[in-house]
């Protein structure tokens, strides 16, 4: 039932009664700005811990394997996904690795991208694991960079236990 | 097994960048009003409510409890899901749960987003792990885009192939009076459009919408007595793997291969490309209407490319896939993956208007959220 049409209602009385769509068509839109934006804080865990401190403190990215299946995870996993068994085997990998897929990111989003684009993101199939970790690719022109591509870590100097403390993985020359 | 469900009636908004003429709930009470129409039901005629959107997108937490007047669900029982890109088939795949169960009779699903009123691609990346993948490998588009080259790389897919699909599905989207982005676009101009994130360009990448769909789900019993040529679902099967996106496979997509290799199982189907009429797929970038063609085992790993290119997936083509204009016309988030069922089941009730396959017997429709979860639905004219 239209608003309006009710039996007390006034506007009925009136010679005009204005169906629905009518009163829609002259609404202002009015739209109310948020106010609120939440900061987080994450926990990054006891396994995620180990690898970050071994990145910061000896410029080492290492892997965790499976007693059970022997797959070897980079980054290091809490349970083996095939398995679910405790991950307390540690193995320092050599940092090599091989892109195993990447995209140039050519549109800018300051809020989320870490880098102006052009950019690269890529897979890295690690070498001594078999995972791939998702950097940067860096050192080389975008239109340089190919799938199946060696690549090695460039470290940050002043690392602060992060992902980024890996500035990016460069073609070994 | 349990009960046979049918879907008996669907809705969906006029699907647009900005509707500042609604707020989220007046979207929701259109959806919802235009599937009670298009049921011929009123709202005393549903037993329960499955809902679902991505609630960090608008900000609006109880989104159950803020959408009551525009759902119609006071009193009722309401469950909401939140699961990304999949939001909408889980919804679906939930409603499908209630009523197989016997519990309930009839059960509306309700999709939606209002994604004009937050930064969707800072939304989006609030998805990926924030200790490992946030930084490093951040928005929408990037994975994606890592996904082709990788197929272009190993099966010698092109940049073409790709835009062959983006043209397709837009080109389709003029038929559909519901879709958002309607334009006429030759492969050219796709090819043409800016680049964002190689290989994939403008118009190879979908839309952020708002919108909502509204699909009413009904027990073998009810479906009977309340509509003439119910679609029938004759599976519904999910798998999800994400564990980090540097162990996940490239080249095909597993969860898809899985989860339709066993919703064909179930419904009696071993040569999809031929028993299959239509197809509304999840896709949320043409790069994916080429790569997953693979994986619905509609032609051998990497035969892809050939497909696409031989017409088969267009409207006059012998698998027609997304007569709506698809997820790159129109998307909505939590509704996006609740329209390709509701597409696929105004296909099989013979009420997709503009874009109605003839004769469609069978339907699928997927979902699909980053990375990499995937549902499957099959519908049907005949009873399973």
């Amino acid at each position: 039932m239209p608003f309006g049409t009710g039996e007390n209602s006034s506007i009925e009385k009136q010679s005009e009664v204005r169906e629905l769509g009518d009163w829609k068509d002259e609404v202002e839109e009015i739209v109310f700005p948020g106010k609120i934006s939440v900061p987080y804080s994450w926990t990054v865990g006891s396994t995620l811990s180990k690898w970050y401190a071994q990145i910061r403190d000896d410029a080492e990215i290492w892997a965790n394997k499976c007693a059970e299946c022997g797959m070897v995870f980079v980054p290091p996993k809490i349970k083996c996904i095939n398995c679910y068994r405790d991950m307390n085997e540690w193995v320092k990998l050599p940092g090599t690795g091989t892109v195993e897929t990447f995209t140039v990111v050519s549109y800018y989003e300051p809020k989320i991208h870490p880098r102006k684009p052009p950019f690269v993101y890529a897979v890295i199939k690690m070498d001594g694991a078999d995972t791939g970790l998702v950097h940067f690719i860096g050192g080389v022109k975008p239109e340089k960079v190919k799938v199946g591509m060696r690549v090695e870590p460039v470290f940050e100097k002043e690392r602060q236990g992060n992902i980024l403390d890996i500035r990016h993985f460069r073609p070994i020359a | 097994m349990g009960t046979r469900v049918g879907i008996i009636g669907v809705g969906q908004t006029h699907h647009a960048s900005k509707r500042l003429d609604c707020s989220g709930v007046e979207l929701i009470a259109e959806a919802v009003t235009r599937a009670l129409d298009d049921a011929e039901l009123s709202i005393d005629d549903i037993d329960a409510f499955i809902i679902g959107n991505m609630d960090h997108f608008e900000n609006i937490n109880y989104v159950d409890m803020w959408a009551t007047d525009g759902l119609g669900s006071f009193m009722k029982p309401v469950l909401k899901v939140t699961t990304g890109g999949t939001t909408g088939t889980t919804v679906a795949a939930s409603a499908f749960y209630h009523v197989a169960s016997g519990l309930f009779d009839v059960v509306m699903g309700v999709g939606w987003e209002k994604n004009s009123e937050s930064d969707t691609q800072a939304a989006i990346t609030t998805c990926s792990n924030p200790i490992l993948e946030r930084d490093a490998f951040a928005g929408a588009i990037g994975p994606l885009a890592s996904e082709y080259s990788m197929y272009m790389k190993t099966y010698g897919a092109t940049e073409e192939d790709a835009a062959i699909v983006a043209a397709r599905d837009r080109n389709n989207a003029l038929l559909n009076p519901y879709a958002h982005n309607r334009m006429k676009v030759t492969v050219q101009d796709v090819m043409n459009s800016p680049m964002l994130s190689y290989p994939i360009k403008l118009l190879d990448m979908c839309p952020r919408s708002d919108g909502s769909c509204a699909v009413i789900f009904a027990s073998e019993r009810a479906a009977k007595k309340l509509c003439p040529r119910p679609a029938w679902v004759h599976a519904s099967v999910v798998r999800q793997d994400y564990t980090h996106f540097g162990d996940l496979e490239w080249e095909y997509m597993p969860t898809l291969e899985r989860a339709s290799a066993e919703a064909y199982k179930i419904a009696g189907i071993t040569k999809p490309f031929r028993e299959i009429d239509v197809a509304e797929l999840y896709l949320p970038s043409s790069v994916t209407g080429v790569k997953w063609m693979d994986s619905l085992w509609l032609c051998e790993r990497g035969g892809a490319p050939k497909l696409i290119r031989s017409g088969a997936t267009h409207l006059d083509g012998e698998f027609p896939v997304n007569p709506s204009g698809g997820v790159i016309a129109t998307n909505p988030i939590g509704a996006t993956a609740l329209i390709r069922v509701g597409e696929a089941a105004w296909q099989i009730m013979g009420r997709a208007v503009g874009r109605q396959i003839p004769n469609a017997k069978k339907a699928l429709a997927t979902g699909f959220g980053g990375c990499s979860w995937s549902s499957v639905m099959i519908l049907g004219a005949d009873l399973p």
